[in-house]
């Protein structure tokens, strides 16, 4: 045991003793041992002089950190409805009786446990898997039965067959930003050439929104951070991308790492900043030494650094943190606290980042696209990029399509391109639901594919999900209903309970006990998340019940079996004890025995 | 600068910096809040402050106010939803208020009967939390917890000590105190600290002095949560 104490006190060390490295220590101390015991926990707070149960909080906040031990080879199942539509809970029901495990526990000998995780950013070439943090896709019963031998075997993940952790970027359809090659440092030479105030006005005129998902102006983001006050500004590019059926940053980071860390380099030009730090969400830890390698080019290239470029205090640097099993830590302010290592709790706004961001600095906080998209705008002006999309949407826009379709993947389209002409492309055969914009986003009903991708109609963050004549809209809500349950950071009241209610009530009407009351219960805690919560989250919780009770009401009233109150546990069955107590089984002793006589 | 808004229809003046709760509780408007506390800056958690401005629920206890602003509180609307968060955060807890040290002393029961909160309305959780009661002055009864972190925040910026902290997440987030076993009388809290009596509920209780007072007669018995706020500052 003393053990774990050496392997904690190491990380501390690597990181300085720097306590907003937590999160970071804890992953890489966690590397080491499996899991965090005890003592791990109560040595990091020591040396980082933190209070124990600060650090025992914040280890508890992340799915990916585990108090108790797990198996030693620890695999979860992507649990996304997009990755369910192509076989996942059979393919794990499968691995866990090869391994005789059950799921959520460790087997008898310790070398496994299997469970569920939120969706791992892989919907075009599910169903997919992490074992031990690492990405496995496109798995089906002869992977399965492949993987049970590996680990029955002992079979170190170095020695598994390569092909099993092969990502595909899957690019369908390339527009300016995937179409065009991209010299490094090109795109930072024509910004700097306008000068700082000259850059953030082409930036202006671009029209860029983010492509996060809340459509902010980029260039009064930065505006705002260049003239807060205070020196120290700090760069962020969020990689968390949490949302269910988003795969597009992955895309970016594996393919076009150099253009986003230039939209860093350049949001620096535009601000001042001198630090940068890229958020990379857990499930995408294997693209880490690709970044951390195209980071080092770039340093030996003078593209980071101090004098980027041979320009006299242009000095700025970027370096990369990992998440652990967070969707909130995708909201910006969620991501900054995660950034401190600390729990990742959304912020009180005001004040917004751009003022008070990482550690209270003035902070721009991007997202992946977004940023990748600014090289575009350096390198052909604000004008021409404004030239594509519509008039409030600039620009193309990437769509991660998945599900019911002949050709899932990254495809890059101008905005106001419409759902049809989308679906057309992607080979969908018989579209009956499209979800825009992942779990929190909007589902789209057949009657309205000729809507566009747009802010000013229907926006995105960048997931498209397709779903066909055989797909219920009411499973795919509730499987959405328990991603946000699951991923409440648990703040605010509305959110943490009202999110566990309404995954009790959905799984009722799944379990054929809905009554009509039960409806307008829903209906009344989808208006509390959406008027109360803190976040994003909890507001946009409901929108997949709201949008479904909207839009296919019958895929929920064919699972009412009463228009009245229904308990939503069995009384018959909780009577089963006093039955066997007292040796009766007579129709009296049954609960629904006055309906039937 | 400061400035005027409109509260309910009145004016309510206001000072820079001040957020909305603050600028109308000093005008005499109480809003019902739990997890905002006069001695310490706004936490935003349990929402029960919700107003509407301009159409849009806010939380007042958090948000500065500013000229012009109108603000809807005591309407229809809003109680129902106070309402709500009320029963949602008694169904997620066990709490017997019959029972309960803490019964007619309670911001939370004393709320319930401000908000005519009359059912549960939702299904009970019934979370299994064990009590504490290894500490030689102090009880933990972690079933009534609400998760406002008055106690996590007074411990650590006022007693400077960190007993306190929230762990894992969503339904599941729960308090845990600063010890590796996990026990108070491990720590080095005091029945002294400010920590020790600031729970609005009835979570951290003195040994010994339990039901001195009878239940009838208590803080809340003798007079509603907004008149007991608002006359004596709490
Ligand atoms: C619950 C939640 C999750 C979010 N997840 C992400 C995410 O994974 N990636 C992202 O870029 N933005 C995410 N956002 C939006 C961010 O808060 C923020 O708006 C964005 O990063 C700003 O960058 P942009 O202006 O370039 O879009 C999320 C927001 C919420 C409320
Ligand atoms: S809405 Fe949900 S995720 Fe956001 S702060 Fe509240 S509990 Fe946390
Ligand atoms: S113990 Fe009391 S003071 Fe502490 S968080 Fe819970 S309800 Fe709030
Ligand atoms: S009093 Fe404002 S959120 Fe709790
Ligand atoms: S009456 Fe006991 S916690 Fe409120």
């Amino acid at each position: 045991m003393q053990d774990a104490e050496r392997i904690a006190a190491r990380a501390v060390e690597r990181h300085r003793r720097e306590p907003s490295q937590l999160l970071q220590i804890l992953i890489e101390t966690q590397d080491g041992i499996g899991h965090l015991p005890v003592e791990s926990l109560t040595r990091i707070a020591e040396l980082l002089d933190l209070p124990r149960s600060r650090v025992e909080g914040v280890a508890g906040f992340y799915s990916f950190l585990y108090a108790e031990p797990v198996g030693r080879y620890r695999i979860l199942f992507s649990d996304n409805i997009i990755d369910r539509m192509l076989g996942s809970r059979e393919l794990m029901e499968r691995l866990c009786r090869r391994l005789d495990v059950a799921p959520g526990q460790v087997s008898a000998g310790g070398e496994a446990s299997v469970d569920t995780t939120s969706c791992t950013g892989m919907g075009d070439q599910g169903p997919a898997i992490l074992v031990n943090g690492l990405a496995v896709t496109r798995l089906d019963e002869a992977r399965v039965e492949r993987i049970a031998s590996l680990v029955a075997a002992g079979t170190p993940l170095a020695e598994w067959p390569a092909e099993y952790f092969h990502v595909d970027d899957n690019i369908r359809r390339r527009g300016v930003l995937l179409g065009e090659d991209f010299v490094p440092g090109a795109a930072l030479q024509a910004a700097m050439v306008r000068g700082r105030h000259g850059w953030l006005e082409e930036v202006r005129m671009s029209g860029l929104r983010g492509r996060g998902g809340a459509g902010f102006s980029t260039a009064v983001k930065w505006m705002a951070c260049s003239e807060a006050a205070g020196a120290d500004k700090v760069v962020v590019c969020n990689a968390d991308e949490g949302e269910p059926g988003t795969f597009k940053d992955r895309v970016l980071l594996a393919s076009q790492a150099e253009r986003v860390f230039e939209g860093m380099t350049l949001a620096a030009w535009a601000t001042g900043a001198r630090q940068g730090l890229l958020y990379l969400r857990g499930e995408y830890r294997y693209l880490l030494k690709h970044l951390r390698a195209v980071l080092a080019v770039r340093r030996a290239a003078g593209l980071l650094g101090a004098r980027i470029l041979g320009e006299g205090g242009f000095d700025f640097d970027i370096d990369i943190h990992l998440g652990a099993g967070a969707y909130v830590c995708g909201e910006e302010t969620a991501l900054l606290e995660s950034l401190e290592g600390k729990r990742g709790t959304p912020r009180i706004r005001p004040p917004f980042p751009v003022t008070h961001g990482y550690l209270g600095r003035p902070t721009v906080v991007n997202n992946v696209e977004t940023l990748a998209k600014t090289t575009l705008i350096a390198l052909q002006g604000g004008a021409a990029f404004a030239a594509t999309g519509t008039a409030q949407s600039t620009g193309t826009k990437l769509l991660s399509i998945s599900g019911d379709c002949a050709y899932p993947g990254v495809y890059e389209y101008p905005f106001g391109v419409t759902i049809a002409h989308v679906l057309e492309d992607c080979g969908a055969h018989d579209p009956q639901v499209v979800q825009v914009g992942g779990a929190s986003g909007v589902t789209i009903a057949g009657h309205e594919f000729h809507r566009r991708i747009a802010f000013e109609d229907v926006p995105t963050a960048g997931a498209f999900m397709v779903f066909d004549g055989r797909r219920d809209p009411f499973e795919m809500a509730r499987n959405f209903v328990h991603f946000f349950a699951h991923e409440s950071c648990g703040f605010c009241t509305p959110c943490r309970v009202g999110t566990a209610l309404l995954k009790g009530y959905m799984d009722k009407l799944a379990s054929g006990k809905g009554a009509k009351m039960d409806l307008a219960d829903i209906e009344w805690l989808d208006r509390l998340l959406k008027n109360a919560s803190h976040c994003g989250l909890g507001s946009s919780a409901p929108n997949p019940v709201i949008d479904t009770l909207v839009k296919f009401r019958p895929a929920y009233e064919r699972r009412l079996v009463s228009l009245d109150f229904k308990p939503a546990f069995d009384l018959d069955a909780a009577l089963e004890t006093a039955r066997r107590m007292t040796g009766r089984d007579d129709p009296a002793a049954h609960l629904d025995w006055r309906e039937e006589v | 600068m400061g400035g005027k808004f409109l509260f309910d229809g009145q004016p309510v003046p206001f000072e820079d910096g001040q957020t909305i709760l603050q600028a109308a509780r000093a005008a005499g408007h109480y809003i019902p809040h739990l997890c905002w506390h006069p001695d310490f800056p706004p936490h935003g958690s349990c929402k029960l402050c919700i107003v509407k401005v301009g159409g849009r629920h806010v939380s007042s206890c958090a948000l500065p106010a500013r000229d012009g602003m109108e603000v809807e509180s005591d309407t229809p609307e809003i109680n129902g939803e106070r309402r709500a968060l009320l029963q949602m955060l008694f169904v997620e807890g066990n709490h017997f208020c019959p029972s309960c040290e803490k019964s007619g002393n309670c911001q939370l029961q004393a709320l319930a009967y401000e908000l005519d909160m009359s059912s549960a309305r939702f299904a009970h959780f019934y979370p299994d939390r064990p009590v504490d009661a290894s500490h030689p002055d102090v009880l933990l009864d972690f079933n009534r917890c609400i998760f406002c972190e008055l106690c996590v925040r007074a411990s650590r910026d006022v007693d400077h000590k960190g007993v306190f902290a929230l762990t894992d997440r969503g339904i599941r987030k729960h308090l845990v105190v600063n010890a590796e076993s996990g026990r108070l009388a491990d720590t080095d809290f005091a029945v002294g600290d400010r920590a020790a009596d600031i729970c609005p509920v009835g979570v951290i209780l003195r040994k010994r002095v339990g039901f001195a007072v009878p239940i009838g007669e208590r803080k809340y018995d003798e007079a509603s949560i907004s008149t007991v706020a608002m006359e004596k500052g709490e």
